[in-house]
């Protein structure tokens, strides 16, 4: 899995919370909750979605580091190398 | 694993020094004529809740004590004492005077939690308008209908929401005459906006406070029912007396307590404990801007060093979710009480506060109808989890059966259910429905005030929640009327019928689910579900909006067209479907 399918997931599994929402316009580095509508029932939905879609599980710790774009592709990358689901 | 059926408080523990020590005791002595006598009211000036949350304080010990800490998103800090707020809600009463804005006046605000909302929230009661908030999350069709029923004449906002909620409906409300923008950002001169900041920058910061009468209206705040518009419970100054007390009794807050209400300022509890009972009995109110974080949460929880702390069911079972070995790298031994409020709280988030944070939590019951907490679990009994508690003293609760033709029967014995009965007269019940006498007046039979939820009391006296007697939907903490949501999605020109239910679900209690019937020529397809999905989250924001949509071929409908919705859930979830003689026959 590539970072650009990483990217991709992450954006699907937005799409699928808040269809509405205009995600090509999204800054990468700032939080989906400043630029979206969403809220916290959203947010945990979003993170199930793409919990599985990779085939992965994310610590409710963790989900902080899932709050960007950005931090959300760097954060699940980690994890899949980490899993050794990488090429 | 078998819960514990009572947690038992010790007969000589800390919980007993709490301001009600003997709960029977309290119920005996208490008048709500003593409980005004708590609050200082000036002679021959009547009641106003901003003096008595504020003004009142200057002369005494809290004067320079912090009254509200705001945590910002970004990290940042800032406190207020009473002296500061005082000022400022007195800046914030000259302008609304500077604006021509008065007595009885419609003041809403939409923002999050920022100091310019408390500010503003103070200074309209000290003017003696009427301040009504509005969740940041609605999407612009329930700002709408709430700004157009509530007749708004100021609004608070910022720059961001006003371009993304109001500016497209400006030109729909015609009793909008300015807005108030918060922040930094200033809006061309000819957007109709100003500077909340600059006004209040140039105003005086003395303000004499117009005679009040108590029952002057003081607040409105939206809620739901199965059918028709939200309604606006008003509510009147004398209110500030319950919200006063309860906070004493039922949050048994003390002088000096740090408070963290975490409910959004968007709702009831926001006002009357996010604001109002909190400082009247001259706490330190923690205000966190940022969403929930269970991290963070129980991070602020142990700097801030707080000491009661009032917050959700679904709060708490996302923390449950978040596991116990988070808090335990925290010290949270200053919370001498938590409570919820919201939604019932289940029996093993009790338990699970008990077990894993140290404290149990207490979970109340009351509505935006009661203006405050009616029936508690306190700081001095013993909790049975699960229990919404027993009434607050000055509170008469019935269970009651409603009379075919009007009227009512008593349920005295336990373990009976039937629909929570109020005997009316405390001092924050609601006046009536702006605009609506018909609507108030049926919530009423002879002295008592009808909740709308099933109940039953148990041979010790406590009350247990069983269910609503309408089709409203509770979702975080939210009270959706399924009739907005259902009138959103049949704007779409796909859909022919909609009928809205709550599904159960494990950390909002329920979620909204929605089920469309399409106009010939349409067919369902995944495209189409998520077009509709948008359409209702552009429209009314994600707290409201369906989080699933099914489509249904024909919506179960009465012969006198009423959507069968109970008939929808009980298929959903695989239940008898009880009577259906009175569905409309398949055509």
């Amino acid at each position: 899995m590539t970072e650009e399918d990483t990217r991709a997931a992450v954006l699907e599994s937005l799409q699928e919370v808040a269809p509405e929402a205009d995600l090509d316009g999204l800054d990468p580095d700032e939080s989906f909750r400043d630029q979206i509508e969403f809220d916290s029932i959203d947010y945990l939905n979003f993170v199930l979605i793409m919990e599985r879609k990779l085939g992965l599980k994310v610590p409710e710790l963790d989900y902080p580091r899932l709050a960007s774009l950005s931090g959300a592709v760097v954060y699940l990358e980690t994890k899949i190398i980490g899993a050794g689901k990488a090429p | 694993m078998k819960l514990p059926t009572l947690i038992r408080k010790a007969p000589h523990g800390k919980e007993r020094d709490g301001n009600m020590p003997d709960y029977d005791e309290a119920r005996r002595s208490f008048t709500w004529e003593r409980a005004r006598a708590e609050l200082d009211v000036p002679d021959g000036t009547g009641l106003n809740i901003a003096y008595e949350a504020l003004d009142r304080h200057l002369h005494g010990p809290a004067a320079g004590r912090v009254a509200i800490r705001y945590l910002g998103r970004k990290g940042e800090k800032q406190d207020f004492t009473y002296r500061d707020l005082t000022a400022l809600t007195n800046r914030f009463a000259n302008v609304l005077s500077g604006l021509g804005v008065g007595k009885g006046d419609r003041v809403f605000s939409l923002c999050g939690r920022v100091p310019a909302l408390y500010i503003s929230a103070l200074g309209t009661l000290k003017r003696g308008a009427v301040y009504c908030p509005l969740f940041s999350s609605f999407g612009p069709e329930p700002i709408q209908t709430r700004m157009i029923i509530g007749a708004a004449r100021v609004l608070v906002t910022t720059a961001a929401l006003y371009r993304r909620k109001i500016a497209p409906i400006r030109k729909d409300l015609p009793c909008l005459e300015h807005v108030l923008i918060v922040g930094e950002e200033r809006l061309p001169a000819d957007s109709g906006c100003h500077s909340f900041d600059d006004l209040l920058a140039n105003a005086n910061d003395r303000f004499r406070i117009p005679d009040t009468d108590p029952e002057d209206m003081a607040l409105l705040h939206f809620t739901s029912g199965t059918t028709g518009k939200p309604k606006a419970a008003v509510h009147v100054h004398a209110a500030v007396i319950a919200h006063h007390i309860t906070g004493r009794l039922a949050l048994d807050f003390h002088p000096g307590d740090v408070f963290w209400c975490t409910a959004d300022p968007g709702w009831v509890t926001g006002t009357s404990y996010g604001i109002i009972a909190p400082l009247t009995n001259a706490t330190t109110m923690i205000v966190d801007e940022g969403g929930f974080d269970a991290e963070r949460w129980y991070r602020v929880l142990q700097d801030e060093n707080v000491t009661v702390w009032y917050t959700s069911p679904t709060v708490i079972r996302m923390l449950m979710r978040a596991g116990a070995d988070l808090p335990r790298s925290f010290d949270l031994s200053r919370i001498r009480f938590a409570a919820s409020v919201g939604e019932p709280l289940n029996p093993e988030a009790v338990t699970w506060g008990d077990k894993t944070l140290g404290f149990p939590f207490h979970d109340n019951w009351w509505q935006t109808e009661t203006g405050g907490i009616m029936i508690a679990n306190y700081a001095s009994l013993d909790i049975k989890p699960g229990s919404m508690g027993k009434p607050l003293p000055g509170i008469e609760a019935a269970i009651v059966r409603r009379r075919d033709g009007g009227g009512i029967e008593i349920l005295s014995s336990s373990g009976i259910e039937g629909e929570l009965a109020l005997k009316t007269g405390w001092p924050s019940m609601f006046r009536n429905y702006l605009g609506e006498e018909e609507r108030y007046r049926t919530c009423f039979a002879g002295d008592w005030y009808l909740s709308g939820d099933i109940v039953k009391r148990d041979d010790d006296g406590y009350f247990w929640f069983v269910s609503r007697a309408d089709d409203v939907i509770k979702s975080a903490g939210h009270l959706i009327g399924p009739f907005e949501v259902e009138s959103a999605l049949m704007e779409h020109p796909s859909v022919a019928e909609a009928a809205v239910i709550g599904l159960p679900d494990p950390i909002a209690k329920e979620v909204v689910k929605a089920y469309v019937s399409l106009r010939k020529g349409q067919q369902p397809s995944e495209a189409l579900r998520r077009e509709l999905m948008a359409h209702a989250r552009q429209r009314l924001g994600p707290t409201i909006a369906p989080r699933e949509i099914a489509f249904e071929r024909k919506i179960p409908k009465t012969r006198s067209g009423k959507i069968m919705r109970r008939l929808l859930k009980a298929r959903e979830l695989g239940l008898a479907e009880g009577d259906v003689s009175m569905l409309e026959e398949e055509d």
